[in-house]
């Protein structure tokens, strides 16, 4: 096991960042249209780095799956992003936005980065509101703010229930200007298939024309990776359809190392499953926890009544109501951090007080804020959300409270770069949630937001031009190298396997089963017995998937079935390395939740031992990944237990 | 639930399609329209038949990406409703559904129910953007914004891009989904600057795309899942006047 080098400048943490931008390598701006760029994923990170590199200079290739780089799944995000502005005068600061984000990720983040994340946080509004985002704002005309997920001053900003939305398309914006000057050349329905990688370095991809099936290849001095988190591996989560692991996993197995795989985010507020056909779940904000208060019964018999039909939340009184968050953590109540507040209701579930048929769901209830507040500032608050529940369930949140249940969200896990961003393959960046840097264990809500467009605005112009620098004297390579003769040709191979297989069961089979395994064994709750068994179950998955899957249709055509066979056959492998990562880590933290590790149902870290992030290696598919550990320095903060009670 | 569907079929953009039947049986009201279609698709590939190619991702009506021309209107039955929000509750069991993909001479058919709505983001590549680059930016509170404009810019600005109004128009024309964004951009005052050849830029792109003209019939905003209004295509054509007035 080697130590990795995360390349964090010297110097005290508030001037590191300053430190570095004053000593990076420049490119100047006749060479920098000479350099060529390869952006892979137009999210809020893929697109304000595409946007921003072309504003640079330089020669930028963007890459999407979808019909347009407008429909990232960045889109979807409701609630709001993060910036230290303290426009409210309530005691906010940069320190104290990378405090929080390093307290709520539970001591397993980087300082160095959490630290230049909050502090470019303030550039990043001035940003977009110079581009037109349309923020909320006062009667006074100036920018509101609220309190989100888990935060004890308002330092969020927000566009109605659309902030995603409203920030993505500035950033494509951006991107469609640099495209319009032919700075940018956009590749949309395309999908990387591979890295090309010529002495060590990045130098391109092989990407798969979605429409014609066809595999292209392209150069570029310098490969960006932008391709959003990889919680379809749960088969059911809040990404969209199409989000996947493929890029990530392609760049790992061409020896982009991967950081903490098994750190997954389960978010509280989810409507709960219902049946079988179900494709994908629905997230509630977090902001309805503003308002909104969480309970179950008391007992399990009234839990029961209401399971079969027999009663409902209104036949539940006041003393028999357990309103477990703000009884077990009073002094965040129902705004504790997300990974707590999904354990609570699972907890309380598993003591058979759930409040859906399955047993699997609890109460979020607007009552008391409506009889505070009345119906029309609640129904205001939350807009779009209350008419998208109903629509969704039928039932109608001012009426009778909500359902909910912990979903998969987000992905903390993803490719180990240093503070430049770079993974451990030269020339190979990786922003987003596709990387694992800033977030620890748990995401804090509305920081996604702020980490993505803090990658691609402000920190990879600086980074890449320090690495690019010295490229400046390669030339183009023609793509008739031999290395990417063989990254298309090993392409092409595995693709026709695949489709030449003609087995019984359907892609979706096999990914729901995968969901279900990791569900059940690499959830919420892990055991090193569990997890040892669904390693077994996954490989012998994977075996099945290769004999048996069914793809219809051929390679040189729109086939949809064919790309998420490729994905779900990705998904497989990168499942059975967060179940060894997983069961690497005897400790609990954040999101990581081994049942061996507790104290009376609170996660028990183990600093001693764990303060590391896991960068693992690919060895090859059927051999064990080598362990790279990155020791997680505190020179700033003191390690804490963390507590929210 | 049974359904009997009638599906717009068409390997490529060059080949000719047609309706075929399909005839489905226990569905539930609670599905959504598409999982009712990923359903289909399950029992066609297990038959050894071709699924049916339709577009979608997010699945929470946000993404723009579903598009399907339901039993003569775009999305379906619904209103302010995307495809993917249309839950199998709205229809009649035994009904009979048609499916089509959304049609327009500048959304061109790539197989099945998909089609190509790049034109959409070549017209934004004219001038829906402001022109800021990274770094350029001063303090956000320095601008304050009238709370007034600031909401009818994001009720603007919430378009998705789908195409529906397109879909829905009986001349094919793009006019509410680029009013929306020209809108967005006026009514506030980082839009400022660019305003005249912003108006002037993406409307010419829009007739160079081939989408039809404006007559007023409306269809456009009553089938927009994001509720976008028809004043915005009066605004539109009002920056579009001032702009070729100050442009002579
Ligand atoms: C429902 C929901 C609500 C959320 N709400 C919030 C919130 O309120 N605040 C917050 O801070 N965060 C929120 N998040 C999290 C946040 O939205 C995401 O983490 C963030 O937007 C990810 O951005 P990204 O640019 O890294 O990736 P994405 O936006 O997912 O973009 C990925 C891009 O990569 C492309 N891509 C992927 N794979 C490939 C491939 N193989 N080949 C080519 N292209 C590929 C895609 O086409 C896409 O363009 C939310 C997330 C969800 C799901
Ligand atoms: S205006 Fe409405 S219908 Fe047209 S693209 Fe925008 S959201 Fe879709
Ligand atoms: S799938 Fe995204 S809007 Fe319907």
């Amino acid at each position: 096991m080697s130590e990795l080098n995360s390349k964090i400048p010297t110097g005290p943490l508030a001037e590191k960042w300053d430190n570095y931008k004053e000593h990076a390598k420049l490119v100047n701006p006749a060479n920098k249209r000479k350099l060529e760029v390869i952006v892979v994923g137009t999210g809020l990170a893929g697109a304000s780095a595409a946007a921003s590199l072309a504003e640079l200079g330089y020669s930028v290739k963007a890459f999407c799956f979808q019909d347009s780089p407008r429909r990232a799944h960045s889109i979807a995000a409701q609630g709001g992003i993060n910036a230290a502005k303290n426009y409210k005068n309530d005691g906010d600061s940069v320190f104290r936005l990378f405090y929080d984000t390093i307290k709520g990720g539970d001591f397993r983040a980087r300082e160095a980065n959490v630290y230049r994340l909050a502090d470019v946080s303030r550039n990043i509004i001035d940003q977009c509101v110079a581009q037109g985002v349309p923020f909320a704002r006062e009667y006074g005309g100036l920018l509101d703010n609220r309190s989100f997920g888990g935060s004890q001053v308002s330092r969020t900003f927000y566009a109605r229930g659309q902030t995603g939305q409203q920030l993505l398309l500035g950033a494509y914006g951006a991107l469609e200007r640099q495209i319009g000057l032919g700075n940018v050349k956009m590749y949309a329905r395309h999908e990387m298939a591979d890295v090309v990688t010529i002495d060590g370095k990045a130098r391109g991809i092989v990407a798969r024309n979605l429409i014609t099936g066809e595999l292209e290849r392209y150069f570029g001095h310098a490969v960006i990776l932008a391709t959003g988190g990889y919680g379809n591996v749960f088969f059911l989560s809040t990404s969209a359809m199409g989000s996947n692991v493929t890029a990530a996993w392609k760049a790992h197995k061409k020896g982009a190392y991967f950081g903490n795989p098994c750190y997954t985010q389960i978010h509280p507020t989810c409507i709960p499953v219902t049946g079988d056909y179900q494709s994908k779940l629905t997230l509630m904000s977090e902001s309805l926890r503003n308002d909104g208060r969480v309970w179950v019964p008391k007992s399990k018999e009234d839990a029961k009544a209401i399971r079969e039909g027999k009663k409902t939340a209104a036949d539940i009184k006041e003393d028999d109501r357990d309103y477990y968050l703000e009884r077990k953590y009073p002094s965040f109540g129902n705004l504790c951090p997300r990974d707590i507040a999904s354990r609570a209701a699972k907890e309380a579930c598993d003591d058979g007080r759930g409040i859906v048929p399955s047993g699997l769901g609890v109460f979020l209830d607007f009552a008391d804020a409506i009889k505070r507040l009345g119906v029309e500032v609640v129904k205001a608050r939350y807009g779009e959300l209350f008419p998208m529940y109903q629509n969704i369930t039928n039932e109608d949140p001012l009426k009778t409270p909500m359902k909910i249940y912990p979903a998969v969200h987000y992905t903390m896990g993803g490719l180990w770069v240093d503070y430049e961003l770079m993974t451990s393959v030269q020339g190979l960046y990786c922003l987003g949630e596709a990387n694992f840097s800033d977030h620890g264990a748990n995401r804090l809500g509305a920081s996604a937001l702020m980490q993505g467009l803090a990658d691609g605005y402000f920190v990879i112009p600086y980074t890449i031009g320090n690495y690019l620098s010295s490229e400046i004297f390669t030339k183009a390579i023609p793509t008739d190298h031999p290395a990417f003769v063989e990254a298309e040709e090993a392409a092409r191979e595995r693709a026709e396997k695949l489709i030449g297989t003609k087995g019984k069961k359907t892609v979706d089979d096999f990914h729901k089963q995968l969901g279900k395994i990791m569900w059940e064994y690499c959830g919420m709750a892990r055991t090193a017995e569990g997890l040892t068994h669904a390693r077994k179950l996954i490989q012998d998955l994977r075996k099945e998937f290769w004999s048996n899957v069914n793809i219809p249709g051929t390679l040189n055509e729109f086939n949809p079935e064919f790309d998420k066979a490729g994905r779900v056959a990705d998904f497989i492998e990168l499942g059975e390395l967060m179940v060894i990562d997983a069961l690497d880590r005897n400790e609990s933290c954040g999101g990581h939740f081994r049942l061996e590790y507790q104290d009376e149902g609170e996660a028990k870290r183990d600093d001693e031992n764990y303060a590391y992030v896991s960068a693992w290696e690919h060895t090859s598919v059927e051999a064990d990944p080598i362990l790279h550990k990155e020791k997680l320095v505190y020179e700033n903060i003191q390690l804490q237990v963390r507590s929210y009670k | 639930m049974k359904f009997n569907l009638k599906v717009w079929r068409q390997k490529n953009a060059q080949a000719q399609g047609k309706l075929v039947d399909y005839t489905i049986e226990n569905i539930i009201p609670d599905m959504s329209f598409l999982e009712m279609v990923d359903v289909l698709n399950d029992n066609l590939v297990r038959k050894g038949e071709d699924p049916i190619a339709f577009d979608h991702d997010c699945r929470e009506g946000i993404c723009g990406m579903c598009s399907m021309y339901i039993s003569g209107r775009a999305h379906g039955p619904h209103h302010a409703a995307t495809t993917c929000q249309l839950y199998m509750r709205s229809f009649k069991d035994g009904d009979t559904i048609y499916v089509e993909p959304f049609r327009a001479g500048a959304f061109p058919i790539i197989k099945d129910l998909v089609t190509d709505r790049s034109a959409f983001d070549r017209i934004i590549a004219k001038g829906g953007f402001v022109s800021v680059n990274t770094g350029q930016a001063q303090d956000a509170n320095n601008l304050p914004v009238d709370k007034a404009d600031a909401e009818k810019a994001m009720d603007a600005a919430a378009c998705i891009g789908c195409g529906a109004c397109v879909a829905a128009c009986p001349n094919s024309a793009a006019m509410l989904f680029v009013s929306a964004k020209i809108s967005q951009l006026a009514l506030l005052p980082q839009g400022g600057p660019e305003r005249n050849n912003r108006a002037i830029n993406m409307v010419n792109q829009m007739d160079e795309e081939g989408f039809g003209n404006c007559t007023n019939i409306g269809a456009c905003e009553a089938e927009c899942p994001k509720e976008i209004k028809l004043t915005n295509i009066a605004r539109m054509n009002r920056e579009y006047l001032v702009a070729s007035l100050i442009n002579e």
